[in-house]
Formats: structure tokens, sequence, C-alpha cells
């Protein structure tokens, strides 16, 4: 076990980076920083959804859902109540530190509490089926946010404080890969792939899929608040139509060009979309194409829809995962992730 | 009695004047929702999957009714005046029902033995493709639908209003429905479809030609769906390219609510929820409205996922 601390030192080597590089993030652009902040968070997204729809097998469309829940906690949170905080600690660096820990690790909790109430009926539904159910939670969730006046309705909710840096981002990003990776990696966590691959084989072994079920939501929802929060405090302004249905179909669209069940791979293409998406609005202002180049990059879903077509026609199982294969070779699923093997056929 | 208040909203109070007016409101909105039910029950009840893309169909119904209208109407004149707004429908029913054929040969045909998650990607991607390519090809602003027909309150109704679309609505989804169950029970292709909701294999071992029932099964849905648009464009008529989103979704959970896969079914389903909206609509939880169908499906799915008219089916390994 040559490779066994790898991910320990993985993690802490991401943390020591973020921290570095958020202390020279001051001689970089606004906007390029921005935009380095927004891959962060994407891939925190896109590592927690693949938790849900890659490795468990689920197919979740309601992630924004999640992330406009703690979001919105964590804002209300961090701008209504942080005034009797500073009193009683003090305003300093760490007194700051120590209260977007707690508004993130809130708006994370109270988004887990709805990822549990979404788990639920997944125990009863499956495919298409949960697919629509969760969809339908992300927009009764932004209905409800609509509806409350105390964090502005549709208006939106302004005067956010700025505390997303670098640091938070990536160790936050660094946190999630760690824990999805170790999780899957461990005894317990074979569960979440038996669910996938076969759920009724799973429970005739005696493996209780519905808890499986239930921790994949919770825990992906946990990770997908705590990416709202980092957001929140990132933009300093949120509204309920920036957590819509086409931001989840971005999320997912992460996870399949990715692979599914594949966190590498995500976590890749979390970078390469979000990337990509920046660059076109520099495209839509080039002058020397042709009109109707620009007119398509300005509008980003068409380019989502042909991805998503030509995706699941060419490549289904997206850029780097694998397709399932009939049988388990010998030595088991461990084996058999880390050999090579003839690629199995569709 | 006015503290007596419900979450804070006051309590509902309606007269049955009023609470017949809602009705009709609520049954010419399920009549909508009936038609694009019956695409996503007669699909799902074939090919065992949701074709997410069946209210972006619904959308290009109502479009082509906005450019068809001013190129067919004027040719109508005199005694043929009523033959204009039957044309239009007509050839809307068979430009949507070619191009659920190519959706379904071009996007879902290739995928038919693959995992039901891959086509559903699919579906989602041929969805927002639809929307967003017609926002590309048609502008992104909102165009209002020209008026087809005179548009004006029957009169000896009393204090009730019934208006001529809604009139027009209802007969021509009524005939629609019969048409479709004579369709479906006395023709050779309905019998095939049949055959083939209920076993596929079997139907096609029996020497049905199993694509062209899929391809059939989708033109009859697509046909529906496009008519629906262009009756929901009259009492609706501000059209644009994404008014085929929650439409959509909304149908879907008629057709789940009468129990996917049973005709009668979606279109009382579609009645139901036009109705319970339209109340809701009407209340003092108006703002709530967009999240009832959802909360209805997820309290159907948890307590008689079959929906009203389903039938449970055994998972075999």
């Amino acid at each position: 076990m040559k490779y066994r601390h790898i991910k320990k030192w993985i993690l802490l080597a991401g943390i020591v980076l973020s921290a570095v590089a958020s202390h020279f993030s001051g001689t970089i652009n606004s906007y390029y920083l921005q935009i380095v902040i927004f891959i962060g968070i994407n891939i925190t997204l896109a590592v927690s959804l693949n938790l849900i729809n890659g490795y468990t097998g689920q197919f979740s469309l309601g992630h924004a859902g999640f992330m406009a829940i703690g979001a919105y906690v964590s804002a209300y949170l961090s701008t209504e109540h942080s005034s009797a905080f500073f009193k009683a600690f003090g305003t300093n660096f760490f007194s700051i530190a120590l209260l977007f820990i707690g508004v993130l690790i809130a708006g994370g909790l109270v988004a887990s509490v709805a990822g549990l109430i979404v788990g639920v009926p997944s125990l009863r539904l499956k495919g298409d089926y949960l697919a629509i159910v969760t969809l339908g939670f992300g927009e009764i969730i932004r209905v409800l946010i609509q509806n409350t006046d105390a964090v502005g309705g549709p208006r939106g909710y302004s005067g956010i404080a700025s505390y997303t840096t670098l640091f938070w981002t990536y160790s936050v990003a660094a946190i999630t890969i760690y824990v999805v990776v170790s999780l899957i990696d461990s005894t317990y966590g074979r569960g979440f792939l038996t669910v996938r691959d076969d759920e009724v084989a799973a429970e005739a072994v005696g493996i209780n899929t519905t808890r499986y079920k239930v921790t994949a939501f919770v825990l992906g929802a946990f990770f997908a608040g705590v990416a709202g929060g980092l957001y929140a405090h990132s933009t300093t302004y949120i509204n309920p139509s920036g957590f819509d249905f086409q931001r989840s179909i971005e999320i997912v669209i992460m996870v399949i060009l990715g692979g599914m069940g594949s966190t590498a791979g995500v976590t890749f293409a979390a970078i390469l979309l979000t990337l990509l998406l920046e660059y076109l609005r520099f495209v839509s202002g080039y002058e020397w194409l042709p009109e109707i180049v620009r007119r398509i990059a300005q509008n980003r879903v068409i380019i989502y829809s042909l991805v998503l077509i030509a995706l699941m026609l060419l490549r289904p199982q997206g850029l780097f995962g694998r397709l399932p294969r009939r049988g388990i070779p010998v030595g088991g699923m461990a084996a058999s992730r880390r050999t090579k093997l003839p690629a199995a056929s569709a | 009695m006015d503290d007596k208040r419900f979450l804070g909203y006051p309590p509902l109070r309606m007269t049955s004047t009023e609470f017949l007016q809602q009705l009709i409101n609520g049954l010419s909105l399920g009549a909508f929702y009936a038609l694009i039910a019956l695409g996503y029950t007669m699909v799902y009840g074939v090919l065992r999957f949701i074709n997410f893309a069946h209210g972006d169909v619904f959308m290009i119904g109502a479009f082509c009714g906005y450019y068809l209208s001013p190129r067919l109407l004027p040719h109508f004149t005199g005694w043929m005046t009523p033959l204009g707004p039957i044309s239009v429908l007509v050839l809307t029913m068979l430009i949507c029902a070619v191009l659920g054929i190519a959706i379904e040969k071009i996007a879902y045909r290739p995928l038919r033995s693959r995992p039901k998650l891959t086509v559903l990607i699919t579906a989602i991607g041929v969805s927002l493709f639809l929307e967003y390519g017609g926002q590309f090809v048609f502008g992104a602003d909102p165009k209002s639908f020209p008026e087809l027909m005179p548009d004006r309150a029957l009169e000896g109704t009393g204090a009730l209003t019934i208006t001529t679309t809604q009139l027009a609505a209802f007969i021509v989804t009524i005939s629609l429905l019969v048409a479709l169950t004579f369709i479906v029970k006395r023709t050779r292709l309905g019998m095939a479809m049949r055959a083939l909701s209920n076993n596929a294999t079997a139907a096609a071992l029996m020497g049905v030609n199993i694509d062209t029932v899929v391809s059939f099964t989708f033109g009859l849905g697509s046909a529906l769906a496009g008519a629906g648009g262009i009756l929901f464009a009259l009492s609706y008529p501000s059209i644009d390219p994404l008014m085929g989103l929650l439409p959509g979704i909304k149908a879907f959970v008629a057709a789940v609510l009468g129990g996917i896969g049973n005709i009668p079914g979606a279109a009382v389903g579609g009645i139901v929820l036009g109705v319970v909206e339209t109340f809701v609509g009407g209340s003092a939880f108006s703002t709530y409205r967009d999240a009832i169908a959802f909360a209805l499906l997820i309290i159907i799915l948890l307590f008689r996922p079959t929906g009203i008219f389903g039938r449970a089916q055994i998972e075999k390994v």
C-alpha cells in the first residue's frame, strides 16, 4: 500500500496551496480572481453532485436548490446576526474566519436537512421519476425563497459581506474531493457503487440501499449548501432566479461531461466548462466572427444542449468515465478499478 | 370573522357564481394540460421513458400558429372563414407530428437499447435545444399571438363568462380525444400500440414493426401537443420560446396523476390539475401557484405512485 496516505497529502497540499495563492490574490486582476473562485465553487458543486448521480446512480436535477438554501441561510446569518457576534468576539482576522466557517456549516446543515427530505422520496422512485421530483423540489425551494420577504423575495438579497477568498474556496473544494474519494474508497463506500450497479442484487446481499441513497443525498446537499455559502459571500448579491433549473443543468452537465462516477473527470469538467463559458463571452464580442457564431456564443444553453446530445450519442460515459460492465472481474471491483481491462462493448 | 386568518392569509370566500366561474376557467386550463399529457402518456406506454422535450413541441406548435396564421387566414373569406383556423390547426399538427418523428429518429432511436438515464439526459438536451434554439430563431422576446377567431363572451350564460375561445378549446379537445380513442381502440396501428405497451418482445414476435409504431406514437403525441399549443396561445396570447417548459412539466404531473401510460387517465389528470391550479391561483396563495403542481406530484408519487387509474407493476429480476 504505497499510496495509502496520498489522499491526505493531496488534501493538505491543496489547502496550503490555496492559502499561499490567497496570500497573493491581491495582485491578481479581480475579474480573473472571480473566475478562479467560481471554478472552485463549481468543483465543489460538481463533485458533490457526482456522489449522488455518479456513484450512487440516482439522478438529481435539483442541486441548485440545495445551493440556494446554503447561500440564503449563510448570507442571512452573516448579514443579520454578525454584529452581535463581532461585539462578543471583537472584529479581527480570527473572529471573521470563525464566523465564516460557522455560517458556511450552518448553510450546509440546513441544505442537508433538505437533502434528507428529498432523499426520502428517492427510496421509492427511480430514474426519470426521481429526476422530475428533484427538479420539482428545486423549483419549490426557489418559489419559497421568492415568497420570503426576510431575504428580499424576488428582489434578491444584497449587502452580503465579501468573505470568500481563494483560500476558503479551494479548501472547501479540496475537503469535498477528499471526503467523497475517501468515502467511496472505504469498505462502507463500496455500498454506494453496489446501489448504482444493481440495486436488487445489493439488497439481496444485505446492503441497506435506503440508507446509502439518503446518505448520498444528505452529504451531497451539505457540500452544495457550503458551495452556495461561498457563492453568496463572493458575489455579495444573490437572487432566487440565480438558482433555477438552468443552474442545476449546468452542474449536471459538468458531471456528465466529466464522466459519472469519476471524481477526477468531474473536477476537470468543472474547470473546463467554467473557463469555456467565460471564454464564450469574449467570442460573442469578436467582430471578425460571422454574426451567427457570435449569437450562438451568446446563447450558452444551445451549446449545453448540443454537448449533452452529442455526448449521449457518442460517448455516454463522459470524458473520463467507464461504461458499466457485465460481471465483476477476478479480484473484485477494487482490482478492476486499478488495472486496465479491455473495453467492454456497450 | 375577519381575524380568522390562515398563516396570515385572509380566509377563502367564494360565492357559487365565482366558484362556477373558477371551475370553468380551471376546466379550460385543464384541457391544455390534458392534450399535452396524452403525448407523455402514450410515449411512456410504448417506450417506458419520459420525453422531456414534449413540452417544447407544444411551444413549437404555438409558434407554427403564429407564423402560419397571417399566411393562411387571408385565403379564407366569405363562407370559408371558419376553415381558416381549422387549416392552421391541421397544418400545425402535421408540422409538429413531423418534428416529433424526427426527434425520435435522430435523438432517441440510436439509444433505445442503452440505459434509461442516457435517454433521459438526451431528452433534456433536446428540450434545451428546442427552447434556446427557438430563442435563437424566433427571438427571446414574447410575441403576441394573432386572433384566429373573434374572442368574445357568449350570451345567455347569466353571470358566468364563457368566451368563444374557451368554447372552441373545449370542442377541439373533445374531438381530438374522441379521434384518439378511435385510433387507439379501432385501428390496426392502435392495436399495435397497445400490444407494444403490453409486451414489446411479444409484439415484435407477432410481427409488429416496432419502429413504425414508435414513430407513429411520437407523431400522434406531438400532433396533440401542437394542437394544445395553438389552443393555449388563443387563450394566453403571449408566446415565447420558453413557454413550453412549465406547461410541459405540469402536463407530465397530470399524466402521472392519471396513471402514466393510461390514456383516459391523462385526460382526467389534466383536468384535475387545471382545476386545482385555478382555484389556488384565485386564492390568497396565488404566488405559490407554480409550486402546486410539484407538491401534488411529490404527494402522488409518495402515496399512490401508480396514479388514479394506473396498475402496479412488479419489478422482475
